[in-house]
């Protein structure tokens, strides 16, 4: 019982050990922290281990590498210019940490590190941060253009540009609930379907024959939740290109 | 101190009773002993769903600055510039065997454009030298040619003179050898004749 049929219980957060309390802030290590560290882990020594070789012609393993590299840098490339190269790093860095803690926490058993909010909310408020922090410090005052958007009438910009200041201020909201609702709600679907293949089973002959549709539902929506890992991870990453777009070049 | 003894006595016994019984239960229904179980830790689990529960907030922070602080450290350190050298090198080479392979192509054409003009020019070369030697040759030939035909004329020549010089002197002596028949046939035959009216007559049989 617990963690085979209660559908919540896997977003529960268990201490492994301590560090002890610095000025009464508990430096708990959770399972939360094991799989951060494991995704930061699973990335670096793929990324570091596989184009160790250097290869002139790419083994399969380094091409995975040199893949997504080409895939953010064009994804950079293409919606901000060659100037928000100089993002490339954390940008690269968001969309490997949300694929492989997503995809990570889609195995069973394991913590889901982006369906706990406040992971979500840090990361989208991170890439907000660093909007508004350079869009000032590159352009000042010319940075409050992105609520003001050019060619439209005086008379027009009286309403458009509350709705423009509403957006941007719902942008970190959106952001980061949207990963979070996607992860959060993938997981409990599938668990509450696996529950039922648990339960069912347990009653005997009937039972596993009724189990039947529930396990074939759980395989589906197993697929499923790959592509919405790798689609929010994806997701995620192009919103953070164009707001950094936003900070590069205001006024649209 | 008595009256205490006592009274834990009797509640030990009662906790007793009441443990035999439960313990019937349970040997009965094991499933109900389960469900009373979760059932009391229930109340105690009001805290709230754990994406939502602050506590959880701080730790989960702290660490995720750390390990996506490394993570950007490292991607940005290690991993990416090792990458982007990575594909740099190989485009470089890329171009540069591109190039060199224009390069080689290039000195391939001209190599053939070389080799073709200077079979031109030995063919011509060579046409030049046979036409010239067959020139040289022939007139070579046409003056042997002509130098054998006038010695065979000259010769020619003197042959005829001598066939002619034969011929007179044989005919001369034809003339002889008659004239000497006359004489010994016209004696045998009955009358004299001088061997000078035998020349005469052969003569004038002759110019006859």
């Amino acid at each position: 019982m617990g963690y085979a049929t209660n559908p919540i219980k896997q977003f529960d957060i268990i201490e492994i050990f301590s560090f002890g309390s610095i000025n009464g802030f508990d430096l708990v290590f959770t399972n939360s922290a094991l799989m951060m560290l494991v995704s930061v882990a699973i990335i670096s020594g793929w990324l570091i281990l596989t184009t160790r070789g250097r290869g002139l012609v790419p083994s399969r393993l380094q091409l995975v590498s040199e893949i997504t590299y080409g895939f953010i840098a064009n994804m950079i490339r293409t919606s901000t210019g060659s100037e928000g190269m100089k993002f490339f790093p954390l940008v690269f860095s968001l969309f490997t940490f949300i694929l492989v803690s997503n995809i990570l926490g889609l195995y069973p058993y394991f913590f889901s590190v982006s369906s706990q909010l406040i992971v979500t909310v840090a990361l989208a408020l991170l890439v907000m941060g660093i909007v508004i922090f350079y869009g000032v410090w590159k352009n000042g005052f010319k940075f409050l253009k992105i609520f003001v958007p050019s060619g439209i009438p005086l008379v027009v910009l009286i309403i458009v540009v509350p709705i423009e200041v509403l957006s941007f201020l719902s942008r970190p909201l959106s952001l980061s609930l949207r990963l979070f609702g996607n992860m959060l709600a993938g997981a409990i679907v599938v668990k509450v379907f696996a529950g039922f293949v648990v339960s069912l089973t347990a009653m005997g002959l009937i039972g596993i024959i009724g189990a039947i549709l529930p396990l074939a539902m759980t395989v589906a929506l197993t697929g499923l939740e790959f592509l919405v890992a790798a689609l929010q991870a994806f997701v995620f990453t192009i919103l953070t290109c164009v707001y950094l777009n936003d900070a590069i070049h205001p006024g649209h | 101190m008595a009256g205490d003894t006592t009274k834990t006595d009797m509640q030990a016994q009662t906790i007793d009773q009441n443990g035999e019984e439960i313990v019937i239960k349970l040997d009965g229904k094991d499933a109900y002993g389960e469900q009373l179980q979760t059932s009391t830790q229930y109340p105690k689990e009001e805290k709230p769903f754990p994406p939502f529960d602050p506590a959880t907030f701080g730790p989960q922070l702290f660490w995720l600055v750390i390990s996506f602080g490394a993570l950007y450290l490292l991607m940005s350190k290690i991993a990416l510039p090792k990458i982007g050298e990575i594909l740099e090198v190989r485009r470089d080479r890329i171009e540069g065997d591109l190039a060199e392979a224009e390069r080689l192509r290039q000195k391939t054409e001209q190599a053939i454009e070389n080799y073709e003009t200077e079979l031109a020019t030995a063919r011509a070369k060579s046409h030049e030298i046979a036409e010239k030697t067959r020139t040289e040759i022939k007139s070579e030939l046409d003056a042997k040619h002509s130098e054998v035909e006038a010695e065979l004329s000259k010769k020619l020549s003197i042959a005829e003179a001598r066939i002619k010089e034969t011929k007179l002197a044989a005919l001369v002596n034809v003339d002889e050898i008659a004239s000497e028949t006359l004489v010994s046939v016209i004696s045998k035959l009955s009358t004299k004749i001088s061997i000078k009216d035998a020349r005469d007559a052969v003569k004038s049989v002759v110019k006859g």
